[in-house]
C-alpha cells in the first residue's frame, strides 16, 4: 500500500522540479528591466490616481443588474423577430410566440420584483415601521 | 542573474539566439488599440481574410502581455501622452508599427492644432507602413518586415560595439 504513496511522492517531486526548472530557465533567458514607469498601474493609459481599494456605491451594482434584464431581453428578441416569419410559414409560429412570451414573462416578473423592492429609485427611503407611522396620527 | 547579452559568440549560442528569436517572432502579441480609421483596416488584418493569427500575432487587451503596439490612426496630442504611458507599461522587448500616413507623419491632419505629427516624436518606431489607410496586406507586410528585424537580434551573445551604438541611438 505504501508503494502507491511512493507514486504520489515521485509525481509531486517531478511537478515541483518542472515548475522550478522552467521558472529558472525563464529568469535566465528573459530580459528584466523594471523601471518606475513600467510598473505603474494599467488604467487604459490614464495616469492612475489614488488607491484602487476604494468603496463603490452598492447602487451601481443594482443598476447593472437591472440593465442586464433589458439588455438580454433585446438581445434575444432581435433574432426571434428575424426568424419569426419563417417559423410562421413552417407552422411553428404559435410555439415561437409562446416561447418568447414565456421569456418576457419571466423577465417581467423580475422587473416587478425590482419595482416592488424599490430598487428602481435612486434615492431609497428608509422603510417606516408601524410605530413611526402612527406617531403623527396620535399627535 | 540573467544570461542576456553576456555569452561570447559561439556556434551554440548563436543557434540558441536563433531559437529565441524564432520563438519571439512567432508570437508577436499586439496590443488591441486603435486610434482612427486605420484601426478598421487593422481589425480586418486580424480577421479571417488577412488572418494575422497565422504569423502568431494575436491581439491582447493589456500592455502587460503585449510585445508589439500598432499605432493605427491619427495620434492627437492628447492621445500621445496616453500612448507614451502605454508604451512604457509594455514589457521588454517591445516593438512599434506605425500604421498609415497619420501615424507616420501626421498625414492629412499634419497642420491641425491638436495632432501630433508622427508617432516617432513620442515613442521609437520599428516599422512604418505607408498608406491612407494601408490595406490589410500592407499591414501584414509590415509585420513580416518586423519579424525579419526580430530575427536579426542577439539575446545571449554579447553585442558588438557597433550594435551597442545603434541601440543607444
Amino acid at each position: 500500500m505504501y508503494f502507491h504513496f511512493g507514486n504520489v511522492l515521485v509525481l509531486t517531486l517531478l511537478a515541483l522540479f518542472l515548475a522550478a526548472f522552467h521558472l529558472a530557465l525563464g529568469s535566465l533567458l528573459r530580459p528584466a528591466n523594471p523601471e518606475a514607469k513600467k510598473l505603474t498601474t494599467y488604467e487604459c493609459g490614464e495616469p492612475p490616481t489614488g488607491s484602487a481599494w476604494i468603496n463603490f456605491n452598492i447602487r451601481f451594482y443594482l443598476i447593472a443588474l437591472v440593465f442586464v434584464i433589458f439588455d438580454v431581453e433585446v438581445a434575444f428578441m432581435y433574432p426571434v423577430t428575424v426568424v419569426f416569419r419563417d417559423w410562421v410559414l413552417k407552422g411553428n409560429g404559435l410555439f415561437a410566440l409562446a416561447e418568447i412570451l414565456l421569456f418576457l414573462g419571466i423577465l417581467a416578473v423580475g422587473l416587478v420584483y425590482v419595482w416592488a423592492k424599490r430598487d428602481l429609485e435612486w434615492v431609497k427611503r428608509v422603510p417606516q415601521t408601524e410605530t413611526t407611522e402612527q406617531m403623527p396620527k396620535a399627535a | 542573474m540573467s544570461l542576456i547579452n553576456s555569452v561570447p559568440e559561439m556556434v551554440v549560442t548563436t543557434k540558441v539566439d536563433e531559437v529565441l528569436n524564432w520563438s519571439r517572432k512567432s508570437s508577436v502579441w499586439y496590443m488591441l488599440f486603435g486610434l482612427a480609421c486605420c484601426a478598421i483596416e487593422m481589425m480586418q488584418t486580424g480577421g479571417p481574410r488577412a488572418d494575422l493569427d497565422r504569423f502568431g500575432a494575436v491581439p491582447r487587451a493589456t500592455p502587460r502581455q503585449s510585445d508589439m503596439m500598432i499605432i493605427a490612426g491619427t495620434l492627437t496630442l492628447k492621445m500621445a501622452l496616453r500612448t507614451k504611458v502605454l508604451y512604457d507599461q509594455m514589457p521588454d522587448p517591445k516593438y512599434v508599427i506605425s500604421m498609415g500616413s497619420c501615424a507616420n507623419c501626421g498625414g492629412l491632419f499634419q497642420l491641425a492644432y491638436s495632432v501630433c505629427d508622427g508617432v516617432d516624436k513620442v515613442i521609437p518606431v520599428d516599422v512604418y507602413v505607408p498608406g491612407c489607410p494601408p490595406r490589410p496586406e500592407a499591414l501584414t507586410e509590415g509585420l513580416l518586415k518586423l519579424q525579419e528585424k526580430m530575427m536579426q537580434e542577439r539575446w545571449l551573445v554579447k553585442k558588438t560595439a557597433a550594435e551597442e551604438e545603434v541601440r543607444a541611438a
